[in-house]
This record gives structure tokens, sequence and C-alpha cells, in this order.
């Protein structure tokens, strides 16, 4: 199983980056083998749309879940699409986030637009 | 002769200062292109009015013939296509309309529906003819509304003023871009004289001629005036910040065809202009 995060830097001491869209890297975590792949996020310059683009990467990078502090509409429907789960991220630590949500921790983003929890089936509000 | 009226901040009085100066220019053309909230018609109250839908043209994916190359992806500037779950996704409102990825589909699994954005309504007001965009709530582009409202106030070759919408980002450019003439709208505020700046720039950029009209004015201390007086730019008129001005806007009046005192306000910003426009004509012929 793949976890997907984006962080700062290309290291596993960094920290998680505080936009999705915009994240300068994407880390791939492969919690089976342990291994940490660093993805350089080519949508961190877009004009628009950069939520629907690292989407379509993390997808592409066949991760099965995403931890992020935070999450747009569009982005979510792409992740929707794909049955990607979304948590949120706690603290800053790259490999704190990844202990916690393996002991079972983190608890799935609510606050993307409201349009989203509908399709998930577990509507927070 | 097409004036445009800008700001930047809104609430300056690029309104006030449209309506009046169509008001008191005889035959004239007034119109809206500040189509988020178009508000010119409150004052205008037109009579007559016909309404035209405005579309955009949007993809349509056919999933029978989409094999996945996502060669539209690739090509899509603004990230409106995504594929996922062997599946194309088309996100509507970030799309551009450009038809970028109808032309790179090599399946033509491609094709474009309409889809409406807005409204273009033409009206009547005494001997002033009327035309206001309106955007549709939530839509995030109304640029084809403004190309349209220009194209259809063109028809007429009587003076027409042009109420831009505040900022200086595309819909003020597009406001603009053929207007022999900007009059920047300011207030004695510092907020106002930050945005005075940004459209000050525009213009500049834009080549336009321009002059300011200091709205709200009052005694003492003014940082708008400041502001014109530092880089030299021509103050074509002063409103004094007056309650009467202010009552009878507020009650969607135009003070211009209600008082006097104010018909002739805008009637010498009006001189004024024309005399700035002749002599950029003369000056450049």
């Amino acid at each position: 199983m793949k976890i997907a995060i984006p962080v700062d830097d290309q290291q596993m001491e960094t920290n998680v980056s505080m936009s999705f869209g915009r994240a300068p890297y994407f880390l791939i975590y492969d919690v089976d083998t342990k291994e940490s792949l660093f993805i350089d996020n080519v949508a961190k310059t877009s004009t628009g749309g950069a939520g629907i683009k690292a989407a379509q990467m993390v997808v592409d990078n066949q991760a099965n879940i995403l931890i992020t502090p935070r999450l747009g509409q569009n982005a979510g429907d792409v992740l929707l699409a794909a049955d990607i789960q979304v948590f949120k991220s706690i603290g800053v630590s790259v490999r704190e986030n990844i202990d916690e949500y393996l002991a079972g921790n983190l608890s799935e983003l609510e606050e993307i637009h409201a349009g989203f929890h509908g399709h998930g089936g577990h509507g927070g509000y | 002769m097409r004036i445009a009226v800008l700001s930047g901040k809104g609430g300056t009085g690029k309104t006030l200062v449209s309506v009046n100066l169509a008001a008191v220019a005889g035959p004239s053309t007034y119109v809206d292109c500040d189509i988020e909230e178009p508000n010119g018609h409150l004052f205008f109250k037109p009579v007559d009015v016909e309404a035209e839908q405005i579309t955009v043209k949007i993809p349509v994916v056919d999933h029978q013939l989409c094999n996945g190359c996502r060669k539209c992806v690739e090509f899509c500037n603004f990230n409106s296509l995504a594929y996922i779950n062997r599946k194309l996704i088309v996100f509507e409102d970030i799309c551009h309309s450009c038809g970028g990825c109808v032309l790179v589909c090599p399946e033509k699994a491609l094709t474009e529906k309409e889809k409406a954005i807005g409204t273009v309504q033409a009206g009547r007001s005494g001997d002033v003819q009327v035309y206001s965009g309106i955007m549709q709530t939530g839509e995030a582009s109304g640029i084809p509304i403004i190309d349209r409202l220009l194209e259809k106030a063109d028809n007429s070759s009587q003076l027409t003023v042009i109420d831009c919408p505040p900022g200086s980002a595309c819909s003020v450019m597009e406001s603009i871009k053929d207007a022999d003439y900007c009059i920047l709208v300011t207030e004695p505020t510092l907020f106002g004289v930050h945005n005075l700046n940004l459209v000050y720039e525009l213009v500049q950029l834009f080549n336009k001629p321009f002059g300011a009209v200091l709205n709200k004015c009052i005694e003492g201390e003014s940082p708008d005036k400041q502001f014109c007086l530092d880089h030299k730019i021509n103050i074509i008129g002063e409103i004094a910040f007056d309650q009467e001005l202010g009552e009878l806007t507020s009650n969607g009046m135009i003070a211009s065809r209600e008082n006097d005192k104010y018909r002739q306000i805008f009637a010498s910003i009006l001189e004024s202009v024309k005399k700035e426009v002749s002599h950029e004509t003369i000056a450049h012929s």
C-alpha cells in the first residue's frame, strides 16, 4: 500500500507542505517495502488547476491514500474518482504522520467543499 | 469616441461618473462591463430591454472513442482535464474554452457543447443606449460577456462610456482595450490610492491617454490629489463630498438629470475629455 504526502523537501526528515496543489514535492511511501520516492510536483507552477494536476500525479503514482493538511474541491473530485482516501495531517513531521496513520490515529479530511462529502458516504457536517 | 472609466478600488465612483457622463452627453451609449455586479441599469432604468444569452464552448467526451492517450490532458494549460480510472473527467468551471483539446484528440473523442455563462441586455433610457453584461453566479470568467457587450455597443458611432469592473485584472484590460481615453476615478483614502496606482500602471502599459476625476473631495489632506500631483496626472474634474449628491445617488437617481449644478460638473468633465482626445488625435496624426 502506498501513501502520498505533499512535502517541502526531498528527504524523510522534511515537513508536510501546507499546500496540496502547490507543494514542491510529493512523497510516495510504500508501507510494505518501506521505500520512499520523492517526485517533483510539476503542477506547482500551473496558472490554474494545480490541484487537479497534482491529484492526477498522486493517482498515476498508484497511491492508495493521501495525507494532507488541506484539499480543494477539484482535487477532491479527482481523488474521489480514483477511490483514494484522504486523511488530515497532524503537526508537520512527515515521519510522525506516517506513524500516526499506521497506528490508526489520523482522521479523514472533513474540510473539503461540502460537495465532496456527499459522495464519500461519510458526510461530516 | 470611447471613454473607459476605471478606478482600481470598488466603490470609488466609477458608476456615478460613467452614468452621469453618458447622461449629459446627449445621444450616447453606456456600457456596463462590471459583469459581476452591474448596477448602471439601476440608475438608467432602461426600457425596451432585449436580452441575449452568452455561451462558451466546453468539451464533451465520448468515452467509447477515448483511448486514454492523455494528449488533451497534457495540452490543457489550465489543467481542466484529468484521466482517472480509465475515464476522462472535464472540469467545466476552469475550462477557458480554447478548443485545443478537441484539436489535439487523435480519436475525435472530444466535441464541444454550449454552456451559458450570462446575458447581455440592451435597452434605452431617454437618448442613452444602455448595455449591461450580467454573469451567472458561480462562473469564473466573464470575458466572453465583455467581448460581446463591446461588440454590440460598437454599432453606434456616438459617444460611448464604458463602466469598467473594479480592479486591474483581465476583465478591466478587456474593457479598456479599445478605449480612446481612460478616466481614473479616485477617492481620498490610502486604500483608494493603492489601487489607483495599479490602474495608473495599467493605462500606461496600454498606452492610453488618461486623466483623473477626484471624487468625494474633502478639505485638507487628500492622498489621491497628492498622488496625481506627484505623478503629473492630469486632473480633469473634482466632485465634492456632498450629502445631496450622495442622497440622489443612493435613491437610484441620476444627479445630472435632477439638478443643474451636477449637470454642469459632469458636462465640464466631458468637455475636458473631448479636448484631451482631440489633442491626442492631432498629436498622433
